[in-house]
């Protein structure tokens, strides 16, 4: 079987005003039909960005693109005018972390559910308006009929998160990405949007990439998850892989800074230091200065990337040569 | 005046609680668009609660539930339209004024770059405080250049640094430094943690851990991250809709929440196991909006315990065990609520 979506060895630079950040360093992975990988990382790890090349979303002014993104066989790089139009909230769509933001706050929720789908199908108004409709029962909505008619300002943060959704799935794509959506809601709404999303992913069948900081999160709406660190990709594997038995060093740092399960009072085991900059393209393996295990040959090349499974890649010299 | 004069003496012994707050409410008045009626949010509506010498209170409820507004009145950032705050046997406005109060109490917030002046060095900054408060310059120097070695940032190579060249753990571990220059003796954090990086988060809780131990520190640590909660706290106090619904030892409640409130904000904790996926929500809908808040027990709209009851009168504090109170009828035999235990 073939991947819906295949990234090969993605480079993502901004320059522009005498500085450069190399934000991805040479990602690649893919994603089958109705799977939901979950890039997992902190902030400035590059999985965001990564995110966003797929639609071309980043300014492409101060942008430089390399390597090569692959949606259903097709090189969506080269998309232009129309077809990346018609590929944008319609093939692929995309879920932001602030609701608030993605919405236009002077249309009605379902003039602008009803707009998308009027863009990408030829069907009359009505019908576009009945299908919003249809949607907002399909995020759970209370009193979907009423709400149609509300403004983004009118809702919740929560109901907010839904109706984006809504817009998202509008045109059934067969894929969502996902920055964040969860991050800025309370605990008991980040749940109810997290089962949300993993029923309707479900029922539509779609793949998902969801953009996540928090590895719970993950494990909630994930079947896989690639660990990001200085753009780069350093590790791989189901999320039942990766919880039970994480293989590089800066997984197994991430698992224990959740303070899951920390005994309380004791040390917690802390990552020293802060990530790097990015200025430069990383020469040798971008988490050596932080990491407890770093050997002299750490520093003088890129690491390996070792299958030790299936499916499972980890991109560090333990995995080659154990110690 | 010297250093060691900065901070406020103890007065009232080990057993005086450093912090007692008496039924603090804190209404502010808004209108609905320009010409709309004026209205109340209830930020804080009858919160009471204390805070013993050296435990670590930890604060937890959604947005809206008035926690760093609770915060904010400790420090007087806020006034409060009513209530008492007692500091260590002292009453705020009576024998002790607003100034010598922010001698004893320190705060430090979520936003590390907007909390520290962009003009200013790293080392100014933390001296600043000592200064206002009358300690020669070359003592607040010394003080800062102490506090930054203390905070893991060598001042050789910190000290003439500004905020924007350093990275938000070092900028938080700058304001806690800060924080401390002033010899406090009770230090909020609201959220101090809850902006960093997972990685550097451990680091700073490691700190903080260290700090509380060295200064005889007492602290209030408000974060919606119930497991940094939990590995922080002695106590732990639950709010919602500006009132507290539950309030108790940090490891019993972990164990069994008394309030429904309590138990769906931990069974919305991510499971960490993918084998036991959560598979029911916790609660249904958003917090409610604290301009008109429901009648009787605030939460009775999204609980699913709820009666009649409920709905008409305000549930009572009880008392179940060792400093364990919760705001439920359901806890009070007398309340009449069908599953109250008798």
């Amino acid at each position: 079987m073939s991947a819906l979506v295949d990234i090969r060895d993605l480079t993502v630079r901004f320059g522009g005003g005498g500085r450069s950040v190399h934000a991805v360093n040479g990602v690649s992975l893919s994603v089958e039909k109705g799977e939901v990988l979950a890039l997992l990382g902190e902030s400035g790890s590059g999985k965001s960005v990564t995110l966003k090349s797929i639609l071309q979303l980043l300014p492409p002014k101060r942008t430089k693109i390399g390597g090569s993104i692959r949606f259903d066989g097709r090189d969506v790089l080269a998309l232009k005018g129309r077809a990346l139009s018609d590929f944008r909230g319609g093939e692929v769509s995309m879920i932001f972390q602030d609701p608030a933001l993605a919405l236009d706050p002077v249309y009605t929720v379902g003039a602008q559910i009803a707009e998308t789908v009027m863009r990408h199908e030829s069907i009359t108004r009505e019908a576009a308006m009945s299908r919003a409709l249809e949607m907002l029962q399909k995020v759970r909505i209370p009193s979907p009929e009423r709400r149609l008619k509300n403004y983004p300002h009118e809702m919740s943060g929560g109901m907010r998160q839904r109706a984006m959704i809504a817009l998202a799935l509008s045109c059934n794509p067969k894929l969502l990405l996902a920055d964040e959506p969860t991050t800025a809601l309370d605990a008991t709404v980040q749940m109810q949007v997290l089962l949300l999303l993993r029923n309707l992913q479900r029922e539509m069948g779609m793949s998902v990439i969801f953009v996540t900081h928090d590895i719970g999160v993950a494990v909630e709406i994930a079947d896989r998850v690639a660990v990001m660190y200085a753009g780069t990709i350093v590790e791989t594997g189901t999320i039942a892989e990766i919880m039970k038995d994480p293989r590089h060093p800066y997984t197994r740092g991430l698992l224990a800074a959740n303070l899951h399960g920390a005994v309380k009072g004791a040390r917690l085991d802390a990552i020293p230091g802060a990530p790097p900059t990015l200025e430069e393209p990383p020469s040798f393996c971008p988490f050596a200065p932080r990491c407890p295990q770093a050997r002299p040959e750490c520093r003088a090349a890129l690491p390996p990337v070792v299958e030790p499974g299936p499916g499972r890649r980890v991109a560090c010299v333990l995995e080659a040569a154990p110690a | 005046m010297s250093a060691s004069e900065m901070g406020l003496p103890d007065k009232g012994g080990p057993r005086q609680p450093l912090v007692i707050a008496r039924d603090l409410t804190c209404h502010f008045p808004v209108r609905a668009g320009a010409f709309g009626p004026k209205k109340v949010v209830r930020a804080v509506d009858g919160v009471s609660f204390s805070i013993a010498k050296g435990e670590t209170l930890g604060v937890v409820g959604e947005s809206g539930c008035g926690k760093s507004t609770t915060a904010r009145l400790l420090i007087g950032l806020t006034p409060a339209t009513g209530g008492k705050i007692i500091y260590d046997a002292q009453e705020l406005g009576e024998e002790l004024s607003l100034r010598d109060l922010r001698r004893g109490v320190q705060m430090v917030f979520q936003d590390s770059f907007a909390s520290l002046n962009p003009r200013l060095t790293i080392e100014e900054s933390i001296a600043f405080g000592p200064k206002v408060n009358g300690v020669d310059a070359a003592e607040a120097r010394r003080i800062a250049r102490d506090l930054l070695e203390r905070i893991g940032l060598d001042p050789a190579r910190f000290a003439g640094r500004y905020p924007h060249e350093l990275s938000g753990g070092q900028r938080q571990r700058v304001n806690i430094g800060r924080a401390l220059a002033m010899r406090p003796r009770l230090v909020i954090l609201d959220e101090a943690v809850s902006a960093l990086d997972k990685s550097v988060e451990a680091q700073v809780l490691n700190l903080l851990t260290d700090l509380r131990r060295d200064f005889d520190l007492t602290y209030m640590f408000i974060s919606h991250d119930l497991n940094v909660v939990r590995y922080i706290s002695d106590r732990l106090m639950v709010m919602y809709l500006g009132e507290v619904v539950e309030v108790g030892p940090a490891e019993a409640l972990y164990e069994r929440q008394a309030h429904p409130y309590t138990a769906a904000l931990f069974s919305a904790m991510p499971s960490m196991d993918p084998y036991a996926r959560t598979q029911v929500p916790p609660l249904a809908g958003d917090p409610p909006n604290p301009i008109d808040p429901p009648s009787g027990c605030r939460f009775h709209t999204r609980c699913p315990f709820a009666e009649d009851l409920c709905a008409s009168k305000k549930p009572r504090a009880v008392t179940l065990g060792e400093g364990h109170q919760v705001a439920c009828h359901m806890r009070d035999p007398a309340s009449g609520h069908g599953k109250a235990a008798a």
